[in-house]
């Protein structure tokens, strides 16, 4: 997703009132952005805090811009610019986090990034998790206002079209309630259901943004199973908002089934993919939840 | 920068501003019943000098030391920017104007500050972006001395030096106070200027509480770097418990106040 992600920022957002930060970031990914931008394009160096902090300076003078590192460092160590000069000035900085949730596998726990969406919705940012290569194009058309982005990897099988970009919008038909995935998880759950009967799965639907769903979600989750799934922790995820959600709509599905990043309950490392089997996040897991089965 | 550093303070009527606006800071935090009267009194004068002999219309002030928040407020309301009526509402409800400055309304505030080490960032963005409009308008930021402790500050010049934003002025209140305690005590650094030097910057000193002083530091602009200015200051100048702990985080008692003014008024006799 980070090639689509720079193919995007190039076609799209490099304007002459725009910047792109990076903490030195981007090696094999964002020359083009750097050629493209010229000196709008600054690499900021490994300083994190002075990079929201200078986003905001640019913003605050009429700049757009976009602040790039991989998802840990973006969030958590400039955590309070981001709350102080970013969000408390409405400015329009869009935070990139590269490899969200368990991307960065092998490299360990200090690269992966389980709680970020929680943190940044908190502070009030809008909160973007592709889940498809083409989703970038439909959600950085505007960034108007303080902005997380989390890029992570197009999983959906081989062969197949993304159904045009919305925050909710469902990637496989079923009539056995609903699943909702945070980002890319969505294609992961539509490879692992599209081979079950229509009439037995749920339908899955690709959740991008933290906003209310539409009628037709909720209509299809009240009184049916739910599942959620997210490589993000329970606290603050997308199971938490969607419950509190449903629930303040008096849409409250027959039963629930929450999926989430549970941190290393081994104790040990690998990639992403086994970190998600240890969540029950991979294609086998999520085809367990739906059956009823444990992972 | 439209300003002119190079006129003496006395011809711009500087000292009887002064006089006032120190004042009026005592007379805000008595009011108020607000702290930090200590980090306001030691700023209050290159606040003054900056914002009414230096600074151009179009030039930018981030106080990155927020806390004398009442210090910048009090300029402000002398340059007629903020009225009486809205000074009296410092600190108190349904006010515009808290203790650490809010970047949520007022033009001249440009962003919320008050925890320590975010104005070096946001100065160098501010004047990142003016270089990149072509424009000439200057930066300021005003810092304590006890806030370079905060690893942003630091973060901070080192790119401002790497990018040449010489359009950026920092200026730093050291009056060797912090928050409990002295700053040789606390992590033995009562001095920043070899430090900031060592970085690249171009580094000046002044006698914060001389106008002509600072008017000197700021005299001739840097060429390729970004300047700071370390200003020699007292923390409390002026009030009878100045240079001392005390003054940091506690309100100011009817006693206190009695004498502050005193003493304001004795200096400004002499």
């Amino acid at each position: 997703m980070r090639n689509a992600f720079a193919s995007t920022v190039i076609a799209q957002s490099n304007t002459p009132d725009s910047f792109f930060l990076s903490g030195d970031l981007g090696f094999m990914a964002l020359e083009g952005v750097r050629d493209a931008f010229g000196s709008r394009f600054v690499n900021v160096g490994v300083a994190e805090q002075n990079m929201i902090g200078v986003a905001a300076g640019l913003a605050r003078e009429g700049m757009k811009v976009i602040a790039y590192s991989i998802a840990p460092f973006a969030y958590a160590r400039p955590f309070e610019q981001i709350r102080n000069d970013i969000c408390l000035g409405k400015l329009p900085v869009c935070i990139v986090g590269n490899g969200g949730g368990y991307a960065y596998g092998y490299m360990g726990p200090t690269h992966h990034a389980l709680e970020d969406c929680a943190a940044m919705h908190a502070l009030g940012l809008r909160v973007l998790v592709p889940a498809f290569d083409e989703d970038l194009a439909g959600q950085m058309v505007e960034v108007s206002a303080p902005t997380y982005l989390r890029l992570g990897y197009d999983a959906r099988p081989k062969g197949t079209t993304a159904p045009a970009y919305a925050p909710w919008r469902e990637v496989l038909s079923g009539k056995n309630g609903v699943l909702a995935a945070l980002g890319p998880l969505a294609g992961v759950a539509w490879g692992a259901l599209q081979d079950m009967p229509e009439a037995e799965r749920p339908a899955v639907w690709a959740v991008c943004e933290f906003t209310p769903p539409p009628v037709a979600f909720l209509s299809a989750a009240q009184g049916n199973p739910l599942h959620v799934v997210e490589e993000h922790v329970a606290a603050g995820g997308l199971g938490a908002y969607l419950s509190l959600l449903l629930h303040s709509e008096g849409a409250a599905a027959s039963t629930f089934h929450h999926r989430h990043a549970l941190g290393y309950p081994s104790g040990t490392y690998g990639s992403q993919n086994f970190h998600r089997a240890e969540c029950g996040l991979d294609a086998a897991g999520i085809l367990a939840l739906v059956k009823g089965q444990t992972a | 920068m439209s300003g002119n550093p190079a006129q003496a303070a006395d011809t711009l009527g500087l000292a009887v501003k002064l006089r006032e606006a120190r004042l009026r800071l005592l007379d805000l935090h008595k009011d108020a019943n607000s702290g930090h009267i200590g980090g306001n009194f030691s700023c209050i004068d290159a606040l003054m000098t900056l914002h009414h002999a230096v600074m151009g219309a179009d030039d930018r002030f981030v106080l990155s030391k927020g806390h004398s928040a009442g210090a910048l407020y009090v300029t402000l309301w002398s340059m007629g920017k903020i009225s009486e009526a809205e000074l009296q509402t410092f600190c108190k409800e349904g006010t515009k104007f808290p203790g650490h400055p809010s970047g949520d309304g007022i033009p001249d505030l440009l962003f919320s500050t008050g925890s320590l080490g975010h104005g070096p960032s946001l100065g160098a963005g501010l004047a990142l972006a003016a270089r990149h409009q072509q424009s000439n308008r200057h930066v300021y930021v005003l810092c304590s001395d006890g806030e370079w402790q905060e690893g942003g500050c630091w973060e901070a010049l080192i790119f401002a030096v790497a990018q040449k934003l010489d359009n950026l002025t920092i200026l730093i209140d050291q009056n060797g106070w912090q928050g409990f305690g002295s700053t040789q005590e606390v992590i033995g650094c009562a001095d920043l200027t070899a430090r900031i030097a060592a970085f690249g910057a171009d580094v000046r000193r002044a006698d914060g509480h001389d106008s002509n002083a600072i008017l000197a530091a700021l005299a001739e602009p840097a060429k390729g770097a970004p300047r700071v200015v370390i200003l020699d200051t007292v923390k409390g100048n002026g009030l009878h418990f100045a240079d001392s702990l005390a003054s940091h985080y506690l309100p100011v008692s009817a006693d206190e106040y009695t004498a502050g003014r005193e003493a304001l008024q004795r200096e400004d006799e002499a």
